[in-house]
């Protein structure tokens, strides 16, 4: 026998008074001006650039650059691809944005725990850097940096010299380039046997503080294995290093490595006027754990040394995470000032140059997009697997 | 330090010394001559209206407010600004708060285990053996594995007298233990600490629960305005208190 079911619900409201029916029919409608609209841009874009005789396509990314670029980390000259400009440009972008990210982080942090420090004078001093260093638009610091230090260092005959292997001056800092001689593969061995033995002494350390409770000093032996290792390990190999060491050729230095006062200007103010950001974050993600949490650790007789690491910092940090994450993502994008000054990053390279030579403006600003929102997204990516990590499981 | 009287054997006398102590923020005089000898295994409660300086001197004891006048001993260490002496201190003597303050990033094992862990450097099973012992004793060995933020605010602050508890102190302070609780959560807590009243710990309870002092309680001491105003065993103060300023607090509270 089938059983059958009564409906006991009320009859529904009418279809135009029914939210769900709402909704979908709005989203329709969104969905349907967003199309229309994107397909006006592409058959506008398409028929403007057959009327003017444009050829579109990536063609153009195999042909003869032909111009010079003053700084590249992939090898590059005038001979080679506009393609190869690219890479030129985009690795030149990671470098000054990894080199920012970390220099911010570290300042950030020393200045945002200064910010609250017990101690006046220190206090005051890190409140009134934030509040000048992020008050002053970007672009303005990387002029001062550029225009107002960076080139009124002397010229390169008067080079500020330290020990003649170090040399300052207006067209860069001229540092010495180690080169690696035969049996350097010692040397290479001692770095992988320390970083080895820290690493087992790592986990040897947390099985006998369960075991036994001993707490070792894992951080002072590990520093020290770290340095000594790699040194005795070059002395056994017969110093198997050479310096190229900067010199004076000419007008100009040659040798050793450069670098050059376009990345110097862009990284300084990079990394200040972001720490400014990071340390009003980290003051505000040490200020939201309670004071009663300090208490409480307190009065379980932690010292305030293990009382920062243990209980305030993890707490904190799930505040400090989102924040900082729009701050890298921020100095990546900012990094694209670097025009104004002339380092040639990706803007300045493959959107600036290549883009005027070649004509392919809707090729070139695509990809330079694309490449934007792809180091975005996983910056993104991997600060929220971070935060995942480090979060609070309440419920 | 003295030696103890014949006549109580294994009791040590003034574990808690306090000497003509004195308390400011800033021109606010909070606590105002204050003396007080406890003896090991008494059991003290302290009443009086709010604002009175109960809070802020049970707090001192612990040094987590800091005296400018007169001596607090502390099991024969006087806290001054000695860090070392201060986290010594801080080891024999519990504190339970209003608000729990228990770490909500832990769950309720490794909230008990963190101070043996890293201060007294036990090594993890038995501090985790020890701790599962505490949380029976506050009768939720089954939550061992939440965290704070999962329990009800009865059974944290059992989890907050367990946490204390684990680093075997000589000394609790309860600091209005059930003051932030739902009625129907505060004979839960006030259970554990009749039972751990029973066992011989010093303790020291700020509290509004009359019942408790009642019950429990060797002495009572009325604060006002600062000051310590009347101290006598619970009998005596509740039925024949001595100080006008005793009875209008009396009378205010036990009118319902």
């Amino acid at each position: 026998m089938k059983k059958q079911t009564i409906d006991t619900r009320p009859a529904g409201p009418k279809p135009w008074y029914d939210p769900r029916v709402r909704s979908l029919f709005f989203q329709a409608i969104a969905i349907a001006l967003v199309f229309w609209g994107g397909w006006i841009l592409v058959d506008n874009t398409l028929s403007n650039m057959e009327s003017r005789g444009i050829s579109t396509g990536f063609g153009f990314l195999g042909e003869t650059a032909g111009f010079g670029i003053i700084m590249n980390l992939v090898p590059y000259d005038a001979t080679m691809s506009y393609g190869r400009t690219f890479w030129v440009g985009l690795t030149n972008t990671l470098l000054v944005s990894a080199m920012g990210v970390v220099a911010a982080t570290i300042l950030g942090f020393i200045i945002g725990v200064a910010r609250l420090s017990s101690n006046w004078l220190v206090a005051k001093m890190a409140l009134v850097y934030i509040e000048v260093i992020r008050n002053i638009p970007l672009l303005l610091q990387i002029f001062f940096w550029y225009f107002a230090v960076l080139s009124n260092l002397p010229s390169p005959r008067q080079s500020v010299d330290v020990g003649g292997a170090l040399f300052l001056n207006n067209r860069g800092l001229y540092l010495p380039d180690p080169v690696t001689q035969e049996g350097f593969g010692i040397v290479w061995g001692g770095i992988l046997l320390a970083i080895a033995a820290v690493v087992g002494i790592r986990i040897w350390a947390k099985k006998r503080q369960l075991a036994t409770g001993q707490i070792f000093p894992t951080f002072k032996v590990g520093v020290a294995i770290l340095v000594l290792v790699p040194i005795i390990s070059y002395l056994v190999a017969g110093r198997p290093l050479e310096w190229d060491l900067p010199a004076l050729r000419g007008f100009n230095f040659g040798g050793g490595i450069t670098i050059i006062p376009e990345l110097a200007a862009l990284w300084i103010a990079l990394s200040l006027y972001t720490a400014s950001f990071i340390a009003e974050i980290v003051r505000s993600g040490i200020l939201s754990v309670s004071k009663g949490q300090t208490e409480a650790s307190k009065a379980l007789g932690l010292p305030n040394g293990l009382t920062l690491r243990l209980v305030v910092i993890p707490q904190a940090m799930r505040v400090i995470i989102p924040p900082l994450t729009s701050q890298y993502l921020n100095l990546v994008k900012n990094s694209s000032l670097a025009t104004a000054i002339g380092y040639p990053d990706l803007v300045a390279v493959f959107m600036g140059t290549t883009l005027n030579q070649t004509g392919q403006a809707v090729e070139v600003v695509a990809i330079t997009m694309a490449v934007y929102l792809t180091i975005s997204l996983l910056i993104s990516l991997f600060m929220n697997i971070y935060n995942r990590a480090v979060a609070i499981k309440e419920r | 330090m003295q030696t103890p009287p014949k006549d109580q054997p294994g009791k040590k006398p003034g574990i808690i010394r306090v000497e003509g102590m004195h308390k400011w923020y800033g021109d606010f005089h909070v606590l105002k001559d204050l003396n007080l000898t406890v003896d090991q295994g008494e059991r003290i409660v302290i009443c009086g209206p709010s604002g009175s300086g109960k809070s802020t001197f049970i707090r001192c004891i612990n040094r987590l407010e800091e005296h400018q006048q007169g001596k607090i001993i502390v099991d024969g260490i006087e806290l001054t600004d000695d860090v070392r002496h201060i986290d010594t201190v801080r080891r024999e003597v519990g504190m339970v708060f209003q608000h729990f303050n228990l770490f909500p990033h832990l769950t309720v094992l490794e909230n008990c285990c963190l101070s043996p862990i890293w201060v007294r450097k036990t090594p993890r099973k038995e501090a985790e053996a020890s701790a599962m012992e505490y949380l029976e004793r506050v009768k939720i060995p089954d939550q061992a594995n939440k965290f704070p933020g999962q329990l009800s605010g009865g059974q944290q602050q059992r989890v907050a007298i367990a946490r204390a508890l684990c680093m075997k102190p000589k000394i609790m302070l309860f600091d209005e233990p059930t003051s932030a609780l739902d009625p129907e959560m505060i004979k839960e807590v006030l259970d554990v600490m009749i039972e751990l009243a029973g066992s011989g710990m010093t303790m020291l309870c700020v509290t509004h629960e009359m019942g408790f002092a009642k019950t429990v309680a060797d002495r009572v001491i009325f604060m006002d305005g600062g000051e310590i105003v009347e101290q006598a065993p619970p009998h005596e103060f509740f039925t024949n208190p001595q100080e006008a300023r005793t009875q209008k607090f009396l009378q205010q509270i036990l009118a319902h």
